[in-house]
């Protein structure tokens, strides 16, 4: 009884100290977060009240522990759900900031419907809650699997799930009402910096606490992974958002980087973020459940250690790339691209090591879909490894450079190379997660595959020419010295392409429903009665002896 | 320690720190009996019998 008086006046406290901090607050945007924080304060109250068994506690019995016996899963489940919920949020914000580049009028003539707000939601929505989330639940259920050991800490590790989901929330709507520190995809405010550091402390905590009680000797390569990344994420995360605020009541705050060195602080977090969020723990996934899949270990355990070490010694120096041609000193720029250059060849190694995990059952990929979608994952994960150092060549960069060719590379590896791993990673872990016999339906994850697949051709092929026209539009000078296109001229020769890109975004988002659909059936304990993908012949005619025959 | 200073030691010692430290690192999965490490590691995660883990000598 005592125990849940304390909850609920700890509850309590925390809505009275919102309350007062809305009610104080110098500019609006704070106030509404602030109120959104003392709303997620009274859920959290009326959870602890209403949940509560006071006929156990009335009797005195203790809560029954839960059965050490079971891997404790229940923040896997949550983190696959809100990975998917996030994941269409992101998608439909993506198609829809698409449309407004060839329909201006979408921007509806509202601040808070403008391309400039929504496309930091569109980045963090699906990098941070569609990829974090997948991050942060696989990462819970591949540690259990491969130490053998149950979560170290149950209550914090829901507590990094909705702490996570409220700085989601807090970043989705900070951004439609304008608050923002204007550094690529690290643009909330300070004080949602701060608990993100908490949450991110917190799943740090939960993560290596498992790690320590393992009763497997060995610490599978996975796991290397995903600690990189939960332990790089936290360093560029805190000196990137290292802030003065102007009032610890409002929003606004200054960078404690100013001029040049705060443009290579937040490249030194901008590419790193792209290194140890979109790509090292993807690549952990790559090692569970490539190998999990295929049912045959991963083709070269030793080239997974040189595949790891060599992206952590590589990639913290590859941001001065993003700052070709700025004021950043020559020599750093020039160290920006050789090493940007030299990470092509572990990124293959990778690939290569994924794919060649399949080697002597490469008919999986006709037969199964799931596996179908690993490979072009890593095919995907391979073409941007390439394109990437590609594009960081100061030559190269000086015709792609701010053009859609770098948006159409971006997107290349984050629906190809991420979101069909996730999408890979999810049907395996539904019916496992969810107790089920199988997927409702593996047909319909080959029309996801597919949908996805044309969706990201036609996005990244439309890109392609409108970035290099673009580019070559802009370098263009006529024989009297003068630009020939004006930029209005090179906006409206890209219509036709930025329509196409939308089309291969809502590919792609269609994709996504049908995921949707065949998750929500496969948990709703449904089975579709469909022709199974492959069938082996049968003759039952030939089936059968040669006798023979007297002569004539 | 000045700018200056910090950049000729990250540029000399610095660096050859860390190479070697890349080195050893690489190095290490190529010691003898490493393939027979690997081998149990790489199949750890289809080791479904035991209950209590330890290496599968079984």
């Amino acid at each position: 009884m005592n125990n849940l008086l304390v909850k609920t006046g700890g509850w309590l406290v925390l809505v009275f100290l919102a309350f007062i901090a809305m009610v104080l607050a110098v500019d609006a945007g704070f106030a509404v977060h602030m109120g959104i924080i003392m709303s997620a304060c009274l859920i959290g109250l009326w959870v602890t009240v209403s949940k509560a068994d006071y006929a156990a506690i009335g009797r005195g019995i203790l809560k029954a522990l839960a059965d050490p016996g079971k891997y404790d899963d229940d923040p896997v489940r949550w983190g696959i759900i809100a990975t998917i919920f996030w994941g269409i949020a992101g998608f439909a914000v993506g198609l829809y900031i698409a449309l407004q580049l060839v329909f201006p009028a979408l921007n509806l003539g509202l601040e808070y419907t403008t391309f400039g707000r929504l496309r930091p939601l569109h980045t963090s929505a699906v990098i941070f809650a569609f990829g974090g989330n997948a991050l942060i639940a696989t990462s819970f259920y591949v540690v259990q699997r491969t130490c053998r050991a149950r979560l170290a800490f149950p209550r914090l590790a829901r507590f990094v799930f909705w702490g996570y989901q409220l700085f989601i929330v807090l970043a989705a709507t900070g951004y439609l009402l304008g608050i923002t520190q204007s550094r690529e995809y690290a643009e909330p405010e300070w004080y949602v910096d701060l608990w993100l550091t908490i949450v991110w402390i917190v799943y740090a905590v939960v993560f290596i606490g498992t790690l320590i009680k393992r009763t497997e000797p060995h610490i599978y390569v996975a796991n290397w992974f995903y600690l990189s990344f939960i332990l790089t994420i936290a360093m560029l995360h805190v000196v990137n958002g290292l802030t003065v605020p102007v009032s610890l009541l409002g929003a606004k705050s200054y960078s404690a980087f100013s001029g040049v060195q705060d443009a290579l602080t937040q490249w030194w977090y901008g590419h790193n973020a792209v290194a140890f969020f979109l790509t090292v723990p993807f690549l952990a996934m790559m090692y569970y459940f490539v190998p999990k899949q295929a049912e045959r270990p991963i083709y070269s355990y030793r080239l997974s250690i040189i595949h790891f070490w060599s992206l952590i010694f590589l990639y913290i120096w590859a941001g001065p790339h993003h700052l070709h041609y700025t004021a950043l000193p020559d020599w750093a720029q020039t160290l920006g691209m050789v090493f940007s250059i030299v990470l092509w060849m572990p990124s293959w190694g990778g690939m290569i090591n994924g794919l060649m995990t399949l080697n002597g059952a490469w008919d999986k990929i006709r037969t199964d879909p799931i596996i179908r979608m690993m490979v072009l994952a890593l095919a995907f994960y391979g073409m941007a490894t390439f394109e990437g150092p590609m594009l960081s060549i100061k030559a190269v960069n000086s015709l792609s450079h701010y053009t859609e060719w770098t948006i159409g590379h971006v997107h290349a590896g984050a629906l190809g190379w991420n979101g069909m791993i996730t999408f890979a990673a999810i049907y395996y872990l539904v019916p496992r997660l969810w107790d089920k016999q199988r997927l409702y339906s593996l047909r319909m994850v080959n029309w996801h595959f597919w949908l996805a697949t044309i969706g990201i051709v036609l996005y990244a092929a439309a890109l392609w020419v409108a970035g290099i026209m673009q580019g070559l539009m802009w370098r263009e000078y006529g024989d009297d010295g003068y630009l020939v296109y004006a930029f209005s001229e090179v906006v409206s020769a890209m219509e036709p392409l930025y329509l196409i890109r939308a089309a291969g975004g809502l590919m792609y988002l269609a994709g996504g429903a049908v995921m949707v659909y065949n998750v929500w059936m496969t948990i709703a304990g449904h089975e579709r009665a469909e022709k199974p993908m492959t069938e082996t012949p049968h003759n039952v005619e030939a089936d059968r002896p040669i006798v023979a025959e007297p002569a004539e | 320690m000045s700018y200056d200073a910090m950049r000729h030691f990250a540029d000399s010692w610095g660096l050859i720190f860390m190479g070697l430290v890349f080195l050893t690192f690489i190095g290490w999965t190529f010691r003898p009996n490493a393939n027979r490490h690997h081998k149990d590691a790489a199949n750890l995660i289809f080791d479904d019998s035991h209950e209590k883990g330890g290496n599968d000598d079984e």
